[in-house]
């Protein structure tokens, strides 16, 4: 189930002896190019408008993805990527709805004076090949309409179970070439899923796609399920449940689809997180009324105490790094977010904005903290890690338990509705702007991103 | 009426699967076990078995549970009035153990919470031990804002869903 990325070095007739293992591939284009493409991305507006016309293929046969043969895959394929840069909010894209299919011969040599009368400022396409084993090799090209030249080029080779992470790859592709920023949308999200009453909720361990697709649950719902985190590797993924009354943490192994406990105690646990480096556990256990922040190998062995206040000290967030962790404690008398070493030591309090302050998440990118800010109403905000430059990102009744998008530019959270109860999960890019709902089944609760996949 | 103590099955249940699907398993596997759960039933008369969680909650009417002001946890003057009609009850009944529930409103974060309920039902516990429960006779749950039982949102079901709740074990 591996994803493998090509270099595209050769004539699209030849790709195919060009798969390669998954050595670092050749993906842009010629350093002369770039450097010119450099000063244009200083100058462009963050609005560029981009053609994403359907993948053009060398033979419509039928594959053994969902989407059907390779040419409705190829429609498929620009339909992800139309989705991914319309909701990002930085881009103008244009769907395969409403343009031509190019030919094969012209992914590689676009029409750029068709595409300039068009009013395009960018084209994103690409090819979509069966391969006799079944895989289908995917080809992504970009391409600077104006200019008349190709910005960026990629390929990979997929099982038909995983054609979407192709499109995902080539968005992000496209994303990071045009913005400068790292991609994020070839990502998973953990979630927790709610359906029923409000006062008698059934709530699932649920995964899907950063957009919503390939969404299994993973539990049934017998037993309550909250506050999952998605490790690292992306191969188990540590949550709360409910056994015998009193709250667990649990690691369920998203390979062989078993969970055990994280660990013995007859106290309440909650709170799990994971080390950047995946090694590490973190997580809070209340003893007689009086919750800390523990540490362990995530191999088992011993916990470290890491807090000793007399409140509750709970959660926790590494910086990327692992040297530092920003958490939350009520030792000032109400919810404040703190940072300290890794070890425990240096604790000290970075929110001072009046209210309250829950939940700090660390960027992935190191520069920012995500918390809840709780004055009256609860919204997402962000601030540097020394408690500085607060701003808000939302403005509702509850919003609350912001997660970072692998690159740091966008969050996710989840917002609660007055008297209903329903939630719901949302996401936000950095500016505050952009902020739109998540497609779940049902309602979605704690949501949980997990890092750029390989 | 039988009391259940639902221990399910918690480890390891890898399911058979075939190494390439890629759907959601048909048998999911098994969550952990449910709360301890007890009955609150009558006898077919009306009137409760002397000594059940259904004679408990008759004697009590509502002292079985005490209430606290927003993000505190403190046991004020009618909270101990009420817990020493819980320990006056338990007195007559020695042999019963009983679990205090922690609960918040909706209007905290989830895990600071699922904590401040824990704070909540061991601020009732240590207050019927200072009365001379037997430690022993109690635990604690909580349950976060995951269970109210006033479901609107404003001041007058927010007060009556951060409670901590005692409920004898039959």
């Amino acid at each position: 189930m591996k994803l493998i990325r090509f270099a595209i070095l050769a004539p699209l007739a030849m790709t195919g002896v060009a798969l390669l293992a998954q050595a670092p591939a050749v993906t842009s284009s010629p350093a002369a190019t770039a450097e010119n493409y450099e000063e244009v991305v200083g100058t462009a507006d963050n609005d560029a408008k981009i053609a994403i016309p359907a993948f053009a293929t060398n033979a419509d046969v039928a594959t053994q993805t969902s989407a059907g043969t390779t040419s409705a895959l190829g429609l498929s394929l620009a339909s992800v990527i139309y989705g991914d840069l319309k909701n990002n909010g930085l881009f103008k894209p244009t769907g395969p709805g409403s343009l031509p299919r190019p030919a094969l011969a012209q992914i590689q040599a676009p029409d750029y004076p068709g595409w300039q009368g068009r009013g395009t400022d960018m084209l994103l396409q690409g090819y979509v090949r069966a391969e006799a084993d079944g895989n289908l090799t995917v080809g992504c090209y970009l391409y600077d309409v104006s200019l008349g030249q190709q910005l960026a080029k990629a390929g990979w080779t997929v099982p038909p179970g995983e054609w979407r992470r192709a499109a995902h790859k080539c968005a992000d592709l496209a994303y990071s070439r045009l913005s400068g920023e790292n991609p994020f949308f070839d990502s998973r999200i953990a979630y927790i899923a709610e359906t029923g009453p409000k006062g008698h909720r059934m709530k699932r361990l649920a995964v899907m796609d950063s957009d919503g697709a390939n969404h299994t649950y993973l539990t049934t719902g017998q037993s309550t399920a909250l506050t999952p985190r998605y490790s690292p590797d992306y191969s188990k993924i540590l949550y709360l449940s409910y056994f015998n009354g009193s709250p667990r943490i649990y690691v369920y192994d998203l390979a062989s689809k078993s969970q055990k406990l994280l660990l013995q105690s007859p106290n309440p646990l909650f709170a799990p997180r994971w080390s950047p480096d995946g090694r590490s556990i973190l997580y809070s256990m209340a003893i007689a009324g009086n919750t800390d922040i523990y540490k362990m190998s995530s191999s088992g062995g011993a916990s470290v105490k890491l807090t000793s206040s007399p409140g509750i000290d709970i959660g926790g967030s590494f910086s990327p790094d692992g040297s530092k962790i920003v958490f939350e404690s009520d030792r000032s008398g109400s919810q404040q977010v703190y940072v300290m070493d890794a070890d425990g030591s240096g604790q000290k309090r970075i929110s001072f904005f009046g209210g309250r302050a829950a939940t700090p998440e660390w960027s992935p990118r190191g520069d920012q903290i995500a918390f809840t800010h709780i004055a009256g109403n609860f919204r997402i905000a962000v601030m540097d890690p020394a408690g500085g430059s607060m701003h808000y990102l939302t403005d509702s009744w509850q919003d609350e338990a912001p997660t970072w998008a692998p690159n740091g530019r966008v969050i996710q959270f989840f917002r609660t509705t007055r008297n209903t109860g329903q939630t719901g999960i949302w996401q936000v890019d950095l500016t505050g702007k952009n902020e739109r709902k998540l497609a779940t089944p049902g309602d979605g609760a704690d949501p949980a991103w997990g890092p750029l996949r390989p | 009426m039988k009391t259940q103590t639902a221990i399910a099955a918690v480890f390891a249940s890898a399911l058979v699967l075939s190494a390439c699907s890629h759907k959601a398993p048909k048998i999911l596997p098994p969550d952990p076990g449910g709360s301890v759960s007890t009955d609150t039933g009558t006898a077919g008369n009306g009137a409760a078995t002397p000594g059940s969680q259904a004679d408990f909650t008759a004697q009590l009417m509502g002292q079985d549970t005490v209430y606290f002001d927003t993000d505190q946890y403190n046991i004020d003057s009618a909270d101990q009035q009420a817990l020493a009609a819980q320990v006056a009850w338990l007195a007559k009944y020695p042999a019963k153990r009983a679990t205090i529930q922690g609960h918040t409103d909706e209007r905290g974060t989830r895990e600071y919470n699922l904590a401040l309920g824990e704070r909540r039902a061991n601020a009732a516990k240590n207050y019927l031990v200072s009365l001379g429960v037997d430690a022993s006779r109690l635990t604690t749950q909580t349950f976060g804002k995951d269970q109210p039982v006033a479901l609107e949102s404003n001041e007058e079901a927010w007060a009556k869903n951060r409670r901590a709740v005692t409920i004898t074990i039959d």
